[in-house]
């Protein structure tokens, strides 16, 4: 984290390309020649239409998809060479979507987090118990995000909003310095998005946390991002705050559509609607 | 070199919680701990001290039954005998001491490491599937480690098992094929819903089985009907140099897979999520293939089909002691084996003197119950 922060950049993306292996050769990159930073401490959001290459860009992001070429710096290491762990340590992913078929509870889900730092005899590693420190992590990720009440009940039984909100009490319990977050207000009511979106806002602050979100929504991205970052066919077509990226312009050259765009009557960002 | 620590977040001044909750925070932990909401030492090792302490009773209960009834003070004088702190006493003694050390001894420690290896195979593989009806025998994995094993039989080259042990790695073979095939299945789409990969498990079953019964169409009669007693689920016969194999297979895979306890609860948050943890899960779910098909090709060659061992008691285990792996391996390992020692005193003493094989008893108790979980439970299933 120090390293990120002295430099003012959390992760650094060079001229990243990526392809599906089973991908016939004469297909479209999926994400094409990508240059950008995420800077510390921002909240960067990515929008673009279906088949963009947004949830994959996420993928490349978190070290779960290796760049076809090109690299991905966190801090001074490329993140092919950090060893798994390590990177859990630093980076946590939040999925779009989460089934849990088994009677976990929301404790055992969140204390699940912890497992890049856990230690132990080889024995330990597989019947040990977390420690106090593991506890405290668990549990102030859970105040953060408002479920310690929810401790006890299973997640199975929870409401997609409590569920999120569980997520990302596990992904805050890794204690990350770079949390990704891939569609986090889909299927969820707008109570819940409002909730979600003011979480990510104070998590940020509370926690100099850099934040990298996936979203559909421009309205989502446009009110909870510092930055956005819009993307069609793989490319970049635009980079910068709301104000500069989500304009009708713009989303005439990415979605092919005209839609209405003005200030949001509180926060005076860009709102978009549909025409009348 | 370190890459990122994380330590900026502990130095950082007070955040949202220490402000709201100061001072709450340590009596939440503790109320997780002593409600079990979370794992501790203590409550792992009470609970498995009682499952331990519940197995012995029950392997003392079931060796008093059988084709002949031995008492409990019988069974003390035989135990003595042979512990070398009393002499023999009359004749009665020496034929249960005959019945007991030979015959039924062997029986319920067979049945005690044969229970608790399917159903700990059976927790492995609804954690690497992620779906909680998955189980050796009705995926089929159980059909090919049959298979791997007749197919030793009818070339004849199952004769040197104790020297080499053909028969389970046969067993072994097939097991992991049928695994792989399901697996692929499986993958190809995803998570498969339930409905679908229990429809491959049929259809892979009913292959497999029709390849056996190829096997047995072609073997003379007599070898034929061995092969079909067998086929059908029995803990009759092998004696201690069988059970010494099958007890290495299970320690040594038992101990590997619980060192893996932690990863599969995190396995069980999806394949991504598990990779975002740092856990490699290629190599993991490799391991744990290998390790599940080499235990039921163990299992299978000795014991032959025994199923829904594998399924009933995790689940039922499940509901009390919680998902956690950690402990719900080793308490399904043991419920598993009081399960199926029961479940072999009732096969050999409902038509006493005759047996029927313990496969059946299985299968008529986990059977329904089976189809119970698909019909109404089906909220927590899919």
């Amino acid at each position: 984290m120090s390293v990120a922060c002295s430099s003012g950049t959390a992760l650094r993306v060079d001229r990243v390309s990526f392809r599906y292996r089973n991908d016939q050769a004469g297909r479209p990159w999926t994400v094409e020649d990508l240059s950008f930073d995420v800077r510390a401490g921002e909240v960067l959001g990515i929008v673009g239409p279906n088949g963009s290459g947004k949830s994959s860009l996420l993928k490349l992001l978190a070290g779960l998809l290796r760049p076809s070429s090109g690299q991905i710096r966190l801090g001074s290491q490329w993140i092919g060479h950090i060893a798994p762990h390590l990177l859990a340590r630093s980076i946590a992913v939040v999925p779009q979507e989460y089934v849990q078929v088994f009677p976990f509870t929301v404790a055992e889900t969140v204390l699940m987090g912890r497992f890049p730092h856990r230690r132990g005899s080889w024995w330990g590693m597989g019947i040990g118990e977390e420690s106090e420190h593991d506890l405290r992590q668990a549990h102030q990720a859970m105040v953060e995000t408002d479920v310690v009440a929810l401790a006890g009940r299973l997640v199975s039984d929870l409401s997609g909003g409590e569920r999120q909100r569980v997520m990302i009490a596990r992904a805050l319990a890794q204690e990350p310095a770079v949390l990704l977050l891939d569609e986090p207000m889909a299927f969820l009511d707008i109570n819940h998005q409002i909730e979600i979106c003011a979480l990510i806002r104070r998590l940020q602050r509370e926690r100099q946390l850099t934040v990298v979100l996936v979203s559909h929504d421009l309205n989502v991205a446009s009110q909870s991002c510092d930055r956005v970052m819009m993307l069609k066919d793989g490319r970049i077509v635009q980079i910068g705050s709301p104000m500069e990226t989500i304009t009708p312009e713009s989303l005439r050259a990415v979605y092919g559509c005209d839609v209405v765009v003005d200030a949001h009557p509180h926060s005076g960002r860009p709102r978009v609607t549909m025409p009348a | 070199m370190t890459p990122v620590s994380p330590q900026l977040l502990t130095s950082k001044p007070p955040t949202l919680a220490s402000n709201r909750h100061d001072g709450g925070t340590a009596g939440h932990r503790d109320e997780w701990r002593r409600t079990g909401t979370t794992l501790t030492h203590r409550r792992w090792l009470g609970i498995m001290g009682a499952l331990v302490a519940a197995s012995v009773a029950i392997g003392i209960l079931c060796l008093q039954f059988g084709a002949t009834r031995v008492d409990l003070a019988t069974l003390l004088v035989v135990a003595k005998q042979w512990l070398g702190l009393g002499s023999v006493e009359g004749d009665g003694g020496g034929t249960a001491a005959i019945i007991m050390m030979h015959i039924r001894l062997p029986r319920v420690l067979m049945g005690f490491v044969v229970g608790g290896s399917l159903a700990a195979v059976g927790v492995t593989l609804q954690a690497l599937l992620r779906n909680p009806l998955a189980d050796p025998y009705v995926l089929g994995v159980s059909s090919g480690a049959a298979l791997g094993a007749a197919l030793a039989m009818l070339l004849g080259i199952g004769a040197s098992m104790i020297l080499l042990p053909v028969l389970p790695l046969c067993g072994f073979a097939g097991g992991l094929l049928a695994l792989l095939l399901i697996y692929r299945l499986a993958q190809s789409q995803g998570r498969l819903p339930v409905h679908s990969l229990l429809l491959a498990g049929v259809i892979l079953n009913a292959i497999l089985t029709a390849l056996i019964m190829f096997i047995t169409s072609i073997m003379e009669p007599n070898r034929s009907a061995g092969l079909m007693a067998w086929l059908m689920g029995s803990l009759t016969a092998p004696g201690y140099p069988a059970l010494g194999v099958l007890v290495g297979y299970a320690v040594l895979v038992l101990t590997i897979v619980m060192h893996q306890a932690h990863a599969l609860n995190v396995l069980t948050l999806g394949e991504e999520t598990a990779r975002s943890l740092g856990i490699e899960t290629e190599r993991l779910k490799k391991q744990l293939f290998v390790l599940t098909a080499l235990l039921t090709g163990a299992v299978v060659s000795v014991s032959g089909m025994i199923g829904f061992v594998g399924m009933v008691v995790p689940h039922a285990v499940r509901l009390v002691v919680g998902s956690d792996h950690r402990l719900l391996l080793p308490a399904s390992a043991l419920v598993g084996g009081m399960f199926l020692v029961i479940s072999d005193t009732i096969a050999r003493t409902i038509l006493a003197p005759a047996e029927i094989p313990v496969g059946i008893v299985t299968a008529l108790a986990g059977g329904p119950f089976f189809l119970y979980l698909l019909l109404w439970r089906k909220d927590r299933m899919l």
